[in-house]
């Protein structure tokens, strides 16, 4: 063992290479998005290390390796689960020989999500047994035992950590290679009765499904991370249930107390019942301090009624801790407090402070998302139009002044959403824009749905040849695998053609006049036709010399900043100027002037 | 001995690197430490902050308000947001060169960082300045902000650590071309 100083999901890496981790797969999502990355940074070649085009892809991947006897983990956040779901609720039936750990990050707040939904409720729907470790060390812990665990019940098991616990970091105690487990697959082993599911099959597992998980309950409550600790106040008869980084929140909160007496509860399925009637013992009443939804309050009060205990259980559903949002130490320790009726810590009291400046995210100086919003913006200009956006940065061209996405519900739903908005109003003219790595994860069905049905329709990719919004990773467009194997790239232009498409114009959003030109043209066309604005993301390029405004051309109309909105131009001392530092020399400030003051060196 | 630092300002000056080596020179001497920070959608630009503690008996990455030691800004405005953290009696290293935010050329914004000061001044007992510009200018390069900021920590002998812990950290966490800049930005007494 030696100390290293490590992300919740390095920590989680580490964890399951230390597991003897065969294969990991997964799709790019905050919070989840680095225990993947890791595991390719640290991968010694033993490891296959796939980001897959979507999360379905993935699971059913770690599904094949698991049936072979690898030991599998899959990665993604938590509505990633959703696009999962299909696979994963027929593979609880199925089982797996190696151990299969699904690591699904939730993201309460939500800090960078769609929804709030809690993957607990995932493992209670879909039978599964499921982690949820409260620090990063028991991060690095825990996913061994889940490994453990999977594989001596034969069941992929979920493993879900929150954000505070994937970005937090901590120095930790890491196993040195030598600790380290190898792992070496058997193999597939032929067997019909086994791998193939049928309803027959489905009824026998379904029976053996509830009594594992019956068992487990038991197995669980005997599991140390699944513990009571106990009141230094014996007398105290209220008591205290938490789970994951609010735990945490509970131990600072009581860290100069002598009371109460504390349940952590570490497997919120199958969940540890004899431990918590052990718990519930004594206790008139417990506050549970849950983040998301109200699971462990919801199962103590089962307990309490299973087995007529008095004890009056409090939490979300009762209105002592906030139903929506991240908990913090404040609000946990204020919570307590309530409960307890201890005094309540003071808030820092301070004046009114000076109004801050808000620094809401914004397209980066030179994306061309901001060219490709813009052109459309220009061309549809005084006609009846929709514009569907997607996930992905560019959901931030709803800010002012683009203000250019109108709808935006999750990974690929713009398309048919676009769709649907076009059989109720023919007269619009409807647009829907999608990124090139949702592309591939979610939206060419939809594309497929839309040319089928004979809908009325233009679908904008937008290409910047990244999944920019989680941190550049590989997609099948981008010729590069996670390996680093260099592969044929997927044509999304081939594709659309491939599904019938007829008229697909490929343009460079920076050349503007041209972007409103091919816009205008393609929107009047009847049918499902697509334009892919190309360019690459103007993080990853090597920026071009930067433009100056020629300030004696300069007539301060302002409509540089007032049309496009990039954090690059700037006033300074009353007169527009061009931040030198941030300009990616991409060129579109000097289409839209008016007066050709945007040039400096560039127009010399 | 428990330290709870909170380091912030705006995204891209360098306040995760700073946060890594003050963890780092705290690992080096065997003690304990947590962190946790804005990661996502706060990126250049954006309000970035960084938790830090150092010691035994921690449990969670992040801190209450109130509880802060010491609170190393290195932006006016970002100082006085994070203000509610900062304990009775702590410290406020702050960078007084302000950072217009992105949308401040939209909105005709007239924020230049001077009432945030004042207010910094006013309401905490122990504020100490730093003119990051007039530094960097100094010191030739205006990506050393963050180094002056945890050497004026350092100083001010509330972080558990030396000028030369800070310079062995850098070392091992920097590449060797900017070592030597990186380490005249620790040692240049502001």
């Amino acid at each position: 063992m030696h100390k290293e100083f490590l992300m919740g999901n390095a920590a989680i890496a580490r964890g399951a290479a230390a597991a003897g981790l065969n294969v990991i797969s997964g799709y790019p999502g905050t919070p989840s998005t680095e225990v993947l990355e890791t595991t390719a940074k640290i991968n010694n070649g033993s490891i296959y290390v796939e980001w897959s085009v979507n999360e379905k892809a993935a699971l059913e991947l770690g599904a094949g390796a698991a049936y072979c006897g690898a030991r599998s983990m899959v990665t993604m956040k938590q509505v990633g689960l959703n696009v999962a779901s299909d696979p994963l609720m027929s593979l609880a039936y199925i089982g797996v020989k190696g151990g299969m750990v699904i690591m699904v990050a939730d993201d309460p707040g939500p800090i960078s999500s769609q929804t709030e939904q809690d993957t607990r409720h995932f493992a209670a729907f879909s039978k599964l047994p499921c982690f949820d470790p409260s620090s990063v060390q028991e991060a690095y812990d825990m996913i061994q035992e889940a490994f453990e665990y999977s594989e001596k019940y034969h069941t992929p098991v979920l493993f879900r950590p929150t954000t505070r616990v994937c970005h937090g970091y901590a120095s930790i105690e890491v196993k040195d290679e030598n600790e380290c487990l190898k792992n070496t697959p058997e193999g597939f082993i032929r067997d019909p009765s086994k791998w193939v599911i049928f309803p027959r099959l489905s009824y026998n597992a379904h029976i053996s499904i509830e009594k594992r998980n019956a068992g487990l309950s038991d197995v669980f409550s005997e599991y140390s991370r699944n513990r009571i600790i106990p009141a230094a106040d014996a007398g105290c008869r209220r008591g205290i249930a938490s789970h994951g980084i609010s735990f945490t929140y509970v131990q600072e909160a009581l860290a100069d107390k002598k009371a109460p007496k504390v349940l952590k509860v570490s497997t919120p399925f199958p969940f540890p019942e004899k431990l918590a009637v052990e718990f519930l013992n004594g206790l008139d009443e417990v506050l549970c301090i849950e983040e998301l939804d109200p699971v462990i309050e919801r199962e103590l009060t089962y307990v309490c009624g299973k087995y007529h205990l008095s004890t009056k259980i409090f939490g979300k559903l009762t209105g002592n801790v906030r139903n929506a949002g991240e908990n913090t130490c404040d609000s946990v320790a204020a919570d307590i407090a309530d409960f307890m009726g201890w005094e309540k810590k003071a808030a820092a009291e301070l004046p009114a402070a000076p109004e801050l400046p808000v620094r809401p995210p914004v397209l980066c100086a030179g994306c061309p998302h901001r060219a490709s919003f813009y052109a459309v913006k220009q061309a549809m200009k005084g006609k009846k139009s929709v514009f569907c956006g997607d996930i992905g940065c560019y959901t931030l061209g709803n800010a002012m002044p683009l203000d250019m996405v109108d709808t935006c519900l999750c990974m690929g739903a713009g398309v048919n959403i676009t769709q649907g908005i076009g059989k109720i109003e023919p007269d619009t003219s409807c647009f829907a824009f999608v990124g090139d790595s949702t592309f591939f994860a979610s939206a060419i069905t939809g594309a497929i749905n839309a040319v089928y049905n004979q809908a009325d329709m233009t679908l904008v990719v937008l290409d910047n040849s990244t999944t920019a919004m989680t941190g550049h990773q590989p997609h099948p467009g981008t010729g590069k695998t996670m390996m680093g194997q260099v592969v044929d790239k997927v044509n999304i232009e081939a594709v659309l053609r491939g599904i019938g498409l007829k008229t697909v114009e490929t343009v460079n959003p920076l050349e503007l006049d041209k972007a409103v030109e091919t816009v205008k043209r393609v929107a009047d066309e009847k049918g499902v036709k697509a334009i892919i604005f190309k360019s690459p993301c103007a993080v990853l390029i090597k920026p071009e010399k930067p433009f100056a405004v020629d300030s004696d051309k300069c007539i301060g109309c302002k409509k540089c900043i007032n049309s496009l909105g990039c954090p690059g131009i700037i006033i300074s001392d009353g007169s527009v100027r061009i931040d030198e530092s941030l300009c990616t020399g991409c060129g579109l400030c000097s289409q839209v002037c008016p007066v050709n003051a945007i040039g400096g060196e560039r127009n010399e | 001995m428990n330290k709870n630092i909170l380091l912030c300002g705006v995204g891209g000056q360098g306040i995760v690197l700073t946060s890594k080596l003050t963890a780092s020179c705290a690992m080096e001497k065997g003690m304990q430490v947590m962190s946790a920070e804005t990661i996502g959608m706060a990126q250049k630009g954006g309000s970035v902050f960084s938790f830090l503690r150092i010691g035994d008996g921690i449990y969670s990455p992040m801190f209450g308000q109130k509880q802060a030691d010491i609170i190393i800004a290195f932006e006016p405005a970002e100082a006085v947001r994070m203000l509610p953290y900062l304990r009775d009696g702590g410290t406020v290293i702050v960078n007084t060169r302000p950072i217009m935010p992105v949308t401040a050329a939209l909105k005709a914004s007239d924020y230049n960082g001077a009432e945030m000061l004042d207010y910094l001044r006013k309401y905490t007992d122990n504020v100490m300045t730093v003119d990051g510009d007039k530094v960097c200018r100094e010191l030739g390069s205006p990506k050393v902000l963050n180094m002056v900021m945890l050497g004026k920590a350092i100083r001010s002998g509330i972080l558990p650590f030396t000028i030369d812990d800070a310079v062995e950290a850098m070392k091992r966490n920097v590449k060797p071309q900017f070592v030597e800049l990186n380490e005249k930005a620790l040692r240049h007494d502001v």
